[in-house]
């Protein structure tokens, strides 16, 4: 029976719409003159944008992921990857996006739209791989130039981000837009540089705030729903049509807490995840929804691309507050998203697995979560890493946790029946059980 | 002589822990070549490099999940096992994220009271890396010093380069008899000694060195050759894998001898001398771990490697290579297809074998075995 009142989101449509003309546009650009870049999700994509306001993206995470929810697509390009070559236990965004090259084929329809160059960052060893291997199979004419942010941690997991750190990325990213000029043979706008800062400021700063709402009972959103809007700060942070979004779903979400409405009527435990997850088989959110179980978020959701500051004190996370003003000059611009992007919270663990667990037992405790459900991802070596020590820490931090092996985006990896029963389980150890029939 | 690299090689501990009651100085493990040496030298720390000790995984799996590779599975292993207890701190150069997490869970369950991460560069191309590493070897500094009680000065680290050159000279000139037609060291042989350096102070390792260079000048193996072999990918000390494959020969109709590598526990590890006439000494050290033959992990977006392997192929005049890799090893995975293209396209036959902590001896020597078959097959064709 259903304990709270619930409804769609309205501004569902919305992004729906945005998302199908973002993918459009990257393969429209040439016909309007425009310019077609790739690059890992967390690529600092606002500093492409002083190239024009016609540079349009398309980012390896997300495609992979759209390629994975298509089931028997996915299967054909893994497959033309692995024929190829490569691995089969590589990254699986990756050999999705190898497969589309190799195939020629894209997610979206048609052929694969060849880019004009990649602009990506690297962290986990195989970004500044992907994009290599990529450039290559597209015949080996698309540049790529690759920022290297793994300069360790930002406070307070270390005593302070030196200023040679912020330096070193700042200084990529400024020989970046020299590269670009001549690569593209554009003159670069820094004006169009600022504003796209700025948006990619905004957007990471929104979407924090909108997921601390869910720390309300019952949670305005659910993650099977948080899915299909965090995408956008991963698809484009520095796209305005992307912060205005946020700044309306901000206000709507508000609403809901306001009202009271619930992401799962039935709400009576709320667990939270790791990592991405099996994007064929989302149904187990919803398999998890018909015992009472809401999934308020992750840290993999909430601080991809959120941005946030943790406090020891506290134990706590909080957005990270906005710069107080715009960059005013490209080298102040470079240092801003430098020292933004390397607080991310995603970006801390590639040092230390005590630093995500201490970021998600904050998450547990502030969110108010029943138990935690990690996802040990094959497909990603990247949030995969130190898994096995967030267990062990979590466990010591006084929460329950559950693992399931699978693989976000190679459903060969995937055994559906296997986590339903091992999810029945931990549910039943939470005091809750599925209802009958 | 040359026994004296297997013996350092099977007792690396009893050497490890009678060097310090020797000479009263404190032992640094570190876990990737990407770890400056010659730091840890000038302030008279000896710097040991964990490897594996190849035997199945049974400790590691609450601590690292198991699509990671079994080599950084096998460096825990050591830890947990309490192998190195006696070792004063543990440190790492970054480099990929499998090895990482054998730090970062040595660092939470093993921590031997002092610990360190190196943000060593990825983007090595990079004009902006060698600043960057040179301000990042000042923090470090500070953090050896606090182990070593003492002060660090640019004469102790022109010290520590000149210890590591002449490791890393002779190790090369060693290497030069293995151009010869029949080579008077087996691949066996050559992979004790590199691996002995890591186990080694290399001023004790260095006089053995030039012994066996001197013992090598004369010596001659009874044995034929068989095919010319090259090795290449990621981590391997797999001895008994080299050791099966070069003594094929005695028991098939075909043989081989490892003829050169390009593994992070050989010519990746030692190629590259620190330059001596930069005047900085700290920048000398950075200019040479950032322009060294690269890990996969950090070539990009230029794939350097492919001429260094090649011409170390041609140097050595190798009939074939054999491209190994450690099963997960995410950034030699992405740079396979590419090297063994290449290889091929210049005329170098090429065979995969994925490995494992532990060899599969039967069906390893059966593929190898085969793939020398192939090489023979061709000289009869042409």
């Amino acid at each position: 029976m259903a304990k709270y009142t619930t409804e769609p989101l309205r501004c569902w449509a919305k992004a729906k719409e945005l998302r199908k003309r973002f993918y459009e546009d990257f393969k429209g650009a040439h016909e309007k003159g425009g310019i077609r870049c790739v690059g890992s999700a967390w690529a600092l994509d606002a500093v492409t944008m002083g190239l024009g306001r016609d540079v349009y993206w398309v980012t390896g995470e997300p495609y992979g992921a759209s390629c994975a929810f298509d089931r028997p697509l996915s299967a054909d390009f893994l497959a033309a990857a692995e024929n190829f070559g490569f691995s089969r236990d590589l990254c699986s965004y990756m050999r999705n996006y190898w497969g589309s090259i190799i195939v020629n084929k894209s997610a979206f329809g048609g052929a694969f739209p060849k880019a004009d160059f990649a602009y990506t960052q690297h962290i986990c060893c195989s970004h500044g791989k992907w994009y290599q291997n990529a450039c290559e199979l597209e015949a080996g004419d698309v540049p790529l130039y690759v920022i290297d942010v793994g300069v360790g941690a930002y406070p307070p997991f270390q005593p302070e981000m030196y200023e040679h750190r912020l330096r070193y990325v700042a200084d990529q990213i400024l020989d970046s837009i020299e590269w670009m000029e001549k690569i593209t043979g554009r003159t670069y706008n820094d004006e169009l540089f600022f504003e796209a800062c700025w948006n990619d400021i905004r957007v990471t700063h929104i979407w924090a705030k909108i997921c601390m709402l869910n720390r309300t009972v019952p949670a305005p959103l659910d993650e099977k729903s948080i899915y299909s809007l965090y995408v956008f700060a991963t698809l484009q942070k520095s796209r305005g049509q992307f912060a205005e979004f946020y700044e309306e779903l901000l206000e709507e979400v508000e609403d809901r807490v306001k009202r009271g409405i619930a992401a799962v009527a039935n709400e009576q435990a709320r667990v939270m995840t790791d990592t991405q997850p099996p994007w064929g088989f989302l149904k187990i959110y919803r398999y998890l929804e018909t015992c009472g179980v809401v999934s308020i978020g992750s840290l993999y959701t909430f601080g991809l691309e959120g941005m946030w500051l943790y406090d020891e004190e506290k134990n706590d996370l909080r957005p990270r507050p906005m710069p107080p003003e715009k960059p005013r000059s490209r080298e102040e611009a470079c240092m801003m998203l430098a020292d933004w992007h390397l607080s991310k919270p995603q970006y801390q663990h590639f040092y230390h697995p005590e630093y995500k667990t201490k970021m998600m037992d904050a998450i547990a405790k502030n969110w108010r979560c029943d138990g935690i459900i990690l996802h040990y991802n094959r497909g990603c070596e990247g949030l995969s890493v130190g898994i096995a020590e967030n267990r062990l820490g979590l466990l010591q931090r006084g929460n329950k946790v559950l693992t399931y092996e699978g693989n976000m985006g190679d459903e060969t990896e995937f055994d559906l029946p296997a986590t339903e029963t091992r999810f029945d389980i931990f549910l039943e150890s939470l005091g809750l059980k599925k209802p009958e029939g | 002589m040359i026994e004296k690299f297997r013996e350092w090689y099977e007792n690396r501990h009893e050497y490890q822990k009678g060097y310090k009651d020797r000479t009263g100085n404190k032992i640094v493990g570190y876990f990737c070549t990407y770890t400056p040496e010659e730091i840890f030298y000038a302030a008279d720390i000896l710097p040991v490099r964990i490897l594996g000790s190849h035997e199945p995984q049974d400790v590691t799996e609450p601590h690292i999940f198991s699509m990671f590779c079994p080599f950084c599975r096998d460096v825990l292993a050591q830890g947990i096992k309490g192998r190195y207890d006696y070792l004063d701190g543990i440190a790492i150069g970054q480099s990929c994220l499998h090895l990482r997490q054998a730090f970062t869970s040595w660092d939470l369950h093993k921590n031997p009271g002092w610990s360190y991460f190196l943000p060593m560069p990825n983007h090595v191309q990079s004009k902006r890396a060698v600043p960057f590493l040179v301000e990042e070897y000042r923090l470090l500094i500070k953090k050896i010093e606090e182990l070593a009680g003492r002060r660090i000065t640019d004469d102790d680290l022109r010290q520590g380069i000149d210890i590591m050159n002449k490791a890393r000279q002779v190790m090369k000139e060693i290497y030069e008899f293995r151009k010869e037609d029949n080579p008077p060291i087996s691949g066996t042989e050559a992979m004790y000694m590199t691996c002995a350096q890591f186990f080694t102070d290399a001023r004790e390792f260095l006089p053995v060195a030039e012994d066996v260079k001197r013992e090598l000048a004369s010596r001659r193996l009874d044995r034929d050759p068989g095919k010319r072999i090259m090795l290449v990918g990621s981590e391997n000390d797999d001895i008994e894998y080299i050791n099966m494959i070069e003594t094929l020969g005695e028991r098939e109709s075909v043989g081989c001898t490892v003829v050169v590598e390009e593994h992070c526990t050989t010519t990746r590890y030692f190629w590259d001398e620190v330059d001596t006439n930069i005047d900085d000494p700290l920048r000398a050290i950075a200019e040479r771990y950032v322009s060294r033959t690269p890990c996969p992990s950090k070539d990009w977006p230029q794939r350097t490697r492919l001429q260094r392997i090649l011409e170390l192929a041609k140097d050595f005049r190798v009939d074939g290579a054999i491209v190994i890799q450690q099963k997960f090893c995410d950034p030699h995975e992405a740079d396979i297809p590419f090297i063994r293209k290449f290889l091929e396209d210049n005329g170098i036959p090429t065979y995969f074998l994925e490995f494992d902590v532990t060899v599969a001896a039967g069906p390893f020597a059966i593929r190898t075995e085969a793939f020398l078959e192939t090489l023979e097959a061709e000289e009869d064709l042409f």
